[in-house]
């Protein structure tokens, strides 16, 4: 029972350096038949530079949440923090890369200039940019790829343009929204670890939506665990797992399999309802 | 280059069939109002290769662009402003049915009474045409600009003017692209259109002018004219089209190829 109480370890508020803080987040939408509450009360902080990701059954406000925090939309109530400033729209310091790589690139625009748009918008200074973005897309194996259109691209590969173009940014914070929901599972698993180590190279505090358990077991620092809607945070796990990962290796070890069984149990009891985890072995 | 030059050879084929037959049949006509292509085709030569070009084609062809040109800027531009703004949008949709369902026809002499019979006239006449297919295909474009690609400028800093530059145009610029090439065939016709009325050049002043001294070879050779003025431009319409929205149909190809 030791390996539990390691694992339950939540971030204490206010003694860490919190670069993202999460305070009683309300969302309710306004519909025909009457107001749904799709988050009901949220909180969690996130330390600078974490690799968090966010998981919860199909229908748990996940997306509400994540455009809450890109200040996409506006909470109901509570408040999304970002570097101690309240977030009322979509902050400087936060890049976002969207599941539907398809409709988040500009068909119009090559590789690079897709890359390139945030940073003009930025003014960067133009030799600068042209060293930025042929970094980004060397960092993600596209580094020949930059004349060609998106669309004449593999979907694995267009969503590596995506988050080419998110890490040029230079974001403080990255958020991802079930960025491998649309691909198949071998160029899944590349993106993983290109992903994983992206942020070990680059230290930015990564936010990771996905419905997958296994996902978020292998790429994260810690798992929240989503409840149904009305949404609140149910569980909130440390992932002790070493530092390097490695895709068969790690998730045939026996800490794998445990905190992706706790994780899982999670999901089963928001599925059920439940607010709270239930009674579990680690 | 083979598939290029049967694909020439295609598109020249029925037309050559078409220009044989006439010429075969029409040889030996008497017939006053159908005379033979030969004699068109002389005085063609005689007519539109001398200085009727310079006086009654490029007038016309100049009307034609003025038109075109003030159409597609006003349409382009308040289809922006009714496509991002619903409250104009809605507010402005029935005033627009109407206008647009009035023929422009019957608008030409109002014009005239308006802004006279010169130039200015003419060109309106286009204008008020031309405006509806660009006006309304610019609103639908701007109207259909996905969300996900919304969400993504808004997270990148891609606001305002970088917004309508970097993304809403070109994303509706397919679109728009339809409504020009509709303008273009309303265009030529009101042209002639305004141009039959109250004119002192122009094809359309020339081809009524023949008919009405019943010349006939002359009247053919002018409506021949047009029909060639109306291809060529709708050539140099595909060839702007495929320089300016590649991307476009390359990535329909790309859509067909994978569907």
């Amino acid at each position: 029972m030791t390996a539990d109480t390691t694992a339950v370890i939540g971030s204490p508020r206010s003694t860490v350096d919190s670069i993202v803080r999460v305070t009683g987040l309300k969302k309710v939408y306004e519909s025909n038949r009457g107001p749904v509450e799709a988050i009901g009360d949220i909180t969690f902080d996130v330390p600078r530079g974490q690799f968090a990701c966010i998981v919860g059954p199909s229908g748990a406000g996940k997306t509400t949440l994540l455009k809450c925090l890109a200040g996409l939309l506006s909470p109901t109530a509570g408040e999304v923090v970002l570097e101690g400033e309240r977030v009322d729209g979509p902050p400087r310091g936060m890049a976002v890369v969207f599941q539907e790589y398809g409709r988040s690139l500009f068909p119009w625009k090559t590789v690079q200039q897709n890359v390139e748009l945030p940073l003009r918008l930025k003014k960067t200074p133009r030799d600068q940019r042209e060293h930025k973005v042929a970094e980004a897309l060397t960092a993600v194996g596209l580094a020949d790829r930059g004349h060609a259109f998106p669309w004449q691209l593999s979907g694995g590969m267009q969503q590596r343009v995506a988050i080419a173009r998110a890490i040029a940014y230079e974001p403080h914070v990255l958020l991802m929204d079930e960025p491998f929901a649309a691909v198949d599972a071998q160029t899944r698993a590349d993106l993983e670890d290109l992903v994983r180590s992206l942020w070990q190279d680059l230290g930015v505090t990564t936010l990771f939506v996905t419905h997958d358990v296994d996902e978020a077991v292998y790429l994260g620092e810690r798992v929240l665990v989503l409840s149904a809607s009305p949404t609140c945070v149910l569980d909130d796990i440390t992932v002790d797992l070493p530092a390097d990962r490695e895709q068969v290796d790690t998730r045939s070890s026996a800490r794998f399999a445990a905190l992706r069984t706790r994780v899982h149990r999670g999901i089963q009891d928001a599925k059920a309802g439940r607010r709270t985890p239930s009674e579990q072995p680690a | 280059m083979t598939t290029r030059l049967r694909r020439v050879a295609a598109a020249l084929g029925l037309p050559v069939v078409l220009v044989g037959l006439w010429w075969v049949t029409s040889a030996a006509s008497t017939n006053y109002y159908f005379p033979p292509l030969q004699t068109i085709l002389e005085q063609f030569g005689e007519l539109w290769l001398s200085d009727r070009f310079l006086s009654d084609v490029v007038p016309s062809l100049a009307r034609l662009t003025a038109g075109f040109a003030l159409a597609a800027v006003i349409g382009v531009s308040l289809g922006i402003a009714l496509g991002l703004t619903d409250a104009l949008r809605r507010g402005a949709e029935p005033v627009l049915e109407f206008a647009r369902a009035i023929p422009p026809t019957v608008l030409v002499p109002v014009i005239a009474l308006v802004a006279g019979i010169g130039d200015t006239s003419k060109v309106l006449v286009i204008v008020s045409g031309c405006l509806w297919p660009v006006l309304l295909n610019t609103v639908e474009g701007v109207r259909a600009a996905d969300e996900v690609m919304l969400d993504t400028c808004r997270t990148f800093g891609v606001t305002r003017a970088a917004r309508l530059r970097h993304m809403v145009l070109p994303a509706a610029s397919p679109q728009i692209a339809v409504g020009l090439r509709q303008s273009l065939s309303i265009g030529l016709i009101l042209m002639v259109i305004g141009e039959m009325f109250a004119a002192s050049n122009g094809l359309g002043f020339s081809i009524v002018q023949f008919q009405r001294s019943f010349a006939i070879p002359e009247m053919w050779s002018g409506i021949l004219l047009l029909g060639l003025i109306g291809f060529a431009l709708s050539v140099l319409f595909t060839l702007v089209e495929k320089r300016a929205l590649g991307w476009y149909l390359g990535l329909r190809d790309f859509q067909k190829r994978n569907a």
